[in-house]
């Protein structure tokens, strides 16, 4: 008898990990390994992934644990912010620990203990893909942040990543839990600038309790031919405000899998998107809203310009479950295509179970309306400013809903840098 | 100002204009009249560089240039000025922030520096009065949500903004009502000079009450058939094209 053993890409790519030295107990660490023994990567059949080919993700032969000088300064968004780099999959205290506002904690996940480990990751384990299992069973590291009950954060705190070789591959994974009546504001960058193939797997985890505000202003500007994979699952309680503004400016592969579960009354949800793309860009946003409680209300605005032989992928999904009466939840995908060669699939989905509920979704996909273009040109605008001023327009929909100052002017800085765009 | 010579443009195969000739000089107001389909609106897009159409025969100079050779934007820098027939809504453009591009890529184009925040901001302010726009539809999207008369007068503002050495009306008095008429006309008049020309295009008489030409043309067929004092108009007005028409037909068969 024959035993044929079928070598798949994942085994491959793992052959070039090393496993994670975080502390985790050894039955989840097994589990991982048991879901990445029995699969491969994700392909075009599966529907989840039916617009996003891997292969530059598997093809990634990994260098871990390259660790760059201290004397090394990394790129900052907000200047006010309470920072940490986290370099290679590795923190580093930019801002020092005792530096930190009362009433806020952050820590390691390779300095926490079994038991705070344990709790963290029990819940994530269950139903999770092959990007999530790589993420703990080759976790690089993370981090655990703590806002404490009523606490209002002056500043926020913003963790920058970066990715400083090629072929880099850091498995991230934190932790935010925003307290009851807490206020507090994160930015969450990418920033590589390795030249290519460098890979984020990264996993981020929010809770929003009780009457708690949490802002995220996420930002994905890695230099062309670096790849992400970014999960978030988000979960909200009663009476809590949670906004995420996803903005991806660069970055040859980037996945999105960003899942809400409000899991209280009266919240309100808001999640914005903008991806500007050019060049081979392939850019993929899967969202989950899911309405468990009533008298909420979700807002989703994803606007998107494609540009060269670039893709775009928007796939909204809004659930509003049976006892979930009284929501409202708005949903919007808007997308412009400057090229010829140029995709978007947008995909949006609404599915209810309760009938006493406002729900609305939308796509649409078009090209600049070429008679504005003459409109402006006629009034004396280059025909490059006036497409500019058109796209602008666009999508400054989303980009206006970003309240942070800095944040704006980091992106006005990389649309003027990278697009050539002033808006 | 501007001489058309012997112009011939056509679109998706189909000729419109077929030899059309016209001299403005700086200093006069004409007036092209003509039945539907006569190519009135055509002569105003090929003006302006709408890229849609071939221009199969003729010269157009405009001041030393050869018009049909520049882009859409260099004939607004050197003074071309359309007021659409239908404006165009720009939602999310702010009408001000798009005429200070304007203006200022304009400036450029002549070498001037760009024009101070002040300076600009109390431009808006006169010309708007001019019209009797209101300074917050001045601020506003682009002609978004602009009712019909709105949306002429701010041809009309953004007129006054570029100070144009040519400007054309493209049928500016179709859908204004004739209070909308007067302010429109009066915008006009209070920017006639010595320097500057207009060419009123327009299918009623009505408008030339209120902006006086110095010639009336008619345009029939592709090309202009009769010119004549302003009493042209009147004569047209009472009488219809027909005669006209007819004229013309007898002559050609």
């Amino acid at each position: 008898m024959e035993t044929i053993i079928n070598t798949t890409k994942l085994d491959v790519f793992r052959s070039h990990l090393t496993p994670t030295a975080i502390n985790l107990p050894s039955a989840i660490v097994q589990e991982v390994n048991a879901v990445l023994d029995q699969t491969d990567f994700p392909t075009t059949r599966q529907e989840a992934w039916k617009y996003t080919r891997v292969g530059k993700i598997a093809a990634i032969s990994a260098q871990q644990g390259i660790t760059p000088s201290d004397d090394t300064s990394f790129p900052i968004i907000d200047q006010e912010a309470y920072t940490i780099h986290v370099v290679n999959g590795q923190p580093i205290w930019t801002t020092a620990q005792d530096k930190l506002p009362q009433g806020v904690h952050i820590k390691t996940l390779s300095s926490c203990n079994e038991a705070e480990l344990q709790q963290l990751f029990e819940k994530k384990i269950q139903g999770i893909d092959v990007f999530q299992a790589l993420n703990i069973a080759y976790l690089t590291d993370g981090l655990f942040i703590t806002v404490d009950e009523n606490v209002s954060i002056d500043h926020p705190i913003q963790l920058l990543h970066l990715n400083t070789t090629d072929s880099q591959v850091s498995n991230v994974s934190h932790f935010i839990s925003a307290h009851k009546g807490s206020k507090a504001s994160f930015i969450i960058g990418s920033l590589s600038s390795a030249n290519s193939n460098s890979f984020t797997n990264s996993s981020l985890n929010v809770h929003v309790a009780e009457n708690a505000t949490l802002t995220i202003d996420k930002l994905q500007v890695e230099e062309e031919g670096n790849l992400i994979v970014s999960n978030e699952l988000v979960t909200q309680e009663n009476g809590s405000t949670f906004t995420i503004n996803t903005i991806t400016l660069n970055g040859s592969l980037v996945r999105n899998n960003l899942t809400i579960e409000v899991d209280g009354t009266n919240c309100t949800t808001n999640l914005n998107g903008a991806y500007l793309l050019k060049g081979n860009q392939h850019v993929d946003n899967h969202t989950v809203v899911d309405h468990k409680q009533p008298h909420c209300n979700s807002n989703e605005l994803y606007k998107g310009v494609m540009d060269d032989q670039s893709t775009g992928v928007f796939n909204g999904k809004v659930f509003v479950r049976e006892d979930a009466q009284k929501i409202n939840a708005f949903q919007s995908n808007g997308n412009v295509l400057l090229s010829d060669s140029a995709t978007i699939n947008s995909k949006p989905e609404l599915e209810i179970y309760a009938d006493d509920v406002k729900c609305s979704h939308g796509s649409t996909t078009g090209q600049l309306d070429e008679e504005a273009v003459f409109y402006l040109r006629a009034r004396g605008l280059s025909e490059a400013s006036a497409r500019q001023l058109l796209v602008s327009a666009f999508i400054s929909d989303v980009l206006d809903k970003i309240e942070n100052d800095a944040v704006g002017t980091f992106i006005d800085d990389v649309l003027s840098n990278r697009f050539g765009w002033q808006r | 100002m501007i001489k058309i010579e012997n112009l011939h443009a056509s679109i998706e195969g189909k000729e419109i204009l077929k030899g059309l000739n016209l001299t403005v000089n700086a200093g006069e107001v004409h007036a092209i009249m003509g039945p539907n389909g006569a190519g009135k609106s055509t002569l105003a897009s090929v003006l302006a560089g709408r890229e849609e159409y071939e221009i199969t025969a003729g010269s157009v100079d405009f001041d030393g240039n050869d018009l049909l050779e520049m882009s859409t934007e260099d004939r607004a820098r050197e003074g071309l000025f359309l007021a659409f027939q239908y404006p165009v809504e720009i939602p999310g453009v702010s009408n001000v922030n798009f005429l200070k591009t304007a203006v200022n890529e304009i400036r450029e184009y002549k070498g001037l520096e760009p024009i101070s925040a002040k300076d600009f901001m109390q431009k808006v302010r006169e010309k708007s009065a001019l019209v009797e726009l209101d300074s917050k539809l001045a601020s506003r999207a682009v002609n978004e949500g602009f009712s019909g008369g709105e949306k002429k007068r701010n041809e009309i503002f953004q007129m006054a903004m570029l100070e144009p050495k040519l400007a054309i009306l493209d049928e500016t008095d179709s859908g204004l009502d004739i209070d909308a008429l007067r302010i429109v006309a009066n915008g006009v008049n209070k920017l006639k000079s010595p320097e500057n020309a207009c060419i009123v295009i327009t299918h009623y008489q009505r408008l030339l009450d209120y902006i006086i030409p110095d010639f009336v043309h008619v345009l029939y067929n592709g090309r202009i058939v009769k010119s004549g004092p302003k009493e042209l108009a009147l004569e047209l007005e009472e009488k219809g094209y027909d005669w006209i028409k007819e004229e013309v037909d007898s002559v050609n068969a």
